[in-house]
């Protein structure tokens, strides 16, 4: 669409700025002031400039974090989007069966976070969770407080069953968005099934897959509560990302210097890795139009 | 019909797969405690509804669920009322740092909330509007406007700028345009917005519960505390947290229609 260019068109976006300007610039730089101080006590700061910044990038249980938490997210994407765009395929266009899905699909999404931890707590216990008993009745010795992978692979299977149904969510929606006479020229054409989901389904879902993955990533990449409330970080370290490091250095330790520098850091990451992503998603795009 | 079949049977086994672990939390909270912990059945054979009736008579329970909903309400109905002129502006006009501005507010959906805790607490301190419902409906303003405005400008967009234009023609005022004509034409998308602002601030924990103490506690930060105090009640614990899906659910009927028929129109 093409668009009128009009400056007063800020007037209209300035409740948006205060709003939401009250809640982000003040902490944020809150959070860069502690960053270049050491702060001793109340009223008690000296300014350090960029030591905590060196010490953080020094530290080798960050970097190990910082790799976990990569993996995981990658994991994550690796196995949501695809299962996503799977389910979203399946699921029937309209009809009491296509709401009843969607309600059922829906549900995860809906329960408060440490609710989810709970839940999983809960299923994956060995001695009275349905998943933790099937698992060891069926000859597979499983403990998620206990081991390491169990644990990893407790998390990442709680994630896609928590998160995979918004990535089926978008994908449905972009789904509905395809024009009936897409198809019946393909049909005419002869097209495969494969055909039509490369050709007409995968490019008209690009946009809703673009923010699907985008949230997937910045949310996978942040990850505290359920984690928290699952294993608590462990056993060891198998399960602490890299949120709840940083939850240990500033509140347990009390280390506000080096976590508001490394808070800034991680910031700094994701923004990164977010553009370099949404960037790339959008010359994939445009490579499949030409 | 063999493709229909495969595809039927895989999205039946993803829906069984979703609802196991809810069913195994609603099994629970319908067994004593003595059954939870002492043995392994698929259904409860004392039925008990205790655990409910626990929740529903204390107050410390109770008063969680009015304190989230009222909360998410709030935030609810300033987002989305926040979100629509900005998305129109965003939709229709462009502006000197509308690009950048735009990016500037999906940036806030990714600042990773741990370490921003202490800053919070200290600025709501300093308003003096710590422990109240509107303290955390604003801090949730932070992720749900931007998500907001970004959904929103995508449904605004569908709508022909003809539209605008005719209605001008017709003598309509602007304000009397958009509520009269324009709001109704994203009547879905405004209730797909709602939705995603209810989901996002209903689930939240971490900002809720460093905001607030006692008169808004949010009901997730009363299962939290319970679980560290008196040890683990497992059923109670499982009922509480069977009726923190329901006001979900109880949502998304409203909006099954709008969440595929909706997004279909808009960017989203």
């Amino acid at each position: 669409m093409n668009k009128t260019f009009n400056n007063k068109a800020w007037w209209m976006v300035l409740p948006v700025i205060l709003s939401v300007a009250f809640s982000a610039i003040m902490p944020l730089m809150t959070v860069v002031n502690y960053s270049v101080q050491d702060i001793l006590g109340p009223d008690q700061a000296v300014f350090v400039g960029t030591e905590w910044f060196k010490e953080v990038m020094r530290d080798e249980s960050l970097h190990s974090a910082f790799f976990r938490q990569l993996w995981f997210s990658l994991a994550v994407l690796a196995i949501e989007i695809p299962l996503g765009i799977g389910i979203a395929l399946c699921m029937p266009a309209q009809g009491w069966r296509a709401s009843l899905s969607l309600v059922i699909v829906a549900l995860p999404l809906l329960i408060p976070w440490n609710v989810v931890g709970t839940i999983w707590q809960i299923f994956g216990r060995g001695d009275i969770g349905l998943m933790g008993k099937l698992i060891n009745d069926a000859g597979i010795s499983y403990n998620y407080t206990g081991d390491s992978t169990d644990a990893w692979l407790t998390v990442l299977l709680m994630d896609v069953w928590h998160w995979t149904p918004l990535v089926v969510l978008l994908c449905y929606a972009g789904l509905r968005a395809i024009p009936e006479a897409f198809y019946q020229a393909a049909k005419i054409d002869g097209a495969s099934r494969f055909a039509v989901f490369r050709f007409i389904q995968l490019p008209k879902m690009r946009n809703v897959l673009m923010i699907a993955v985008l949230l997937r990533f910045m949310d996978s990449f942040m990850i505290y509560t359920e984690p928290f409330v699952l294993t608590g970080g462990g056993p060891g370290n198998a399960t602490t990302f890299l949120s709840q490091y940083l939850t240990q250095k500033a509140v347990g330790q009390f280390d506000l210097g080096p976590a508001a520098a490394f808070s800034l850091i991680y910031f700094l990451i994701i923004l990164l890795l977010s553009f370099v992503l949404y960037n790339w998603m959008q010359r994939v795009g445009t490579g499949d139009k030409s | 019909m063999n493709r229909s079949g495969f595809s039927r049977a895989f999205l039946v086994l993803f829906l069984i797969a979703s609802l196991l672990p809810i069913y195994w939390m609603l099994n629970m909270s319908l067994k004593t405690n003595e059954e939870i912990v002492g043995a392994m059945t698929m259904w409860p054979t004392n039925l008990t509804f205790d655990n409910y009736k626990t929740i529903f008579t204390d107050e410390a329970w109770y008063s969680g669920y009015i304190n989230s909903m009222i909360y998410v309400a709030m935030n609810m109905v300033m987002a989305v009322l926040l979100a629509l002129p900005a998305a129109y502006a965003f939709s229709r006009y462009s502006f000197i740092g509308d690009k950048h501005l735009f990016f500037w507010l999906l940036t806030n959906r990714m600042t990773p909330p741990a370490v921003f805790l202490l800053p919070f607490f200290q600025l709501y301190s300093t308003v003096g509007l710590m422990d109240t419902h509107i303290a955390v409906a604003l801090a949730h303003l932070l992720f749900n406007v931007p998500l907001a405005v970004w959904i929103l400008e995508g449904f605004m967009s569908g709508i022909p700028k003809e539209i605008d234009e005719t209605a001008y023609i017709d003598g309509y005022t602007f304000p009397k345009f958009f509520v009269k004509i324009f709001l109704p034409l994203i009547k879905s998308g405004i209730g797909v917005t709602a939705f995603f602002c209810f989901m996002f601030s209903w689930v939240e924990l971490l900002l809720a519960r460093t905001l607030t103490s006692v008169q808004a506690k949010p009901i997730a930060a009363t299962m939290t505390r319970t679980v560290s105090a008196a040890g683990m009640d497992w059923g109670v614990l499982a009922a509480a947290g069977v009726l923190t899906i329901v006001p979900g659910a109880l949502v998304i009927w409203f909006v099954r229609h709008y969440i595929a028929k909706g997004f279909a129109m808009g960017r989203v």
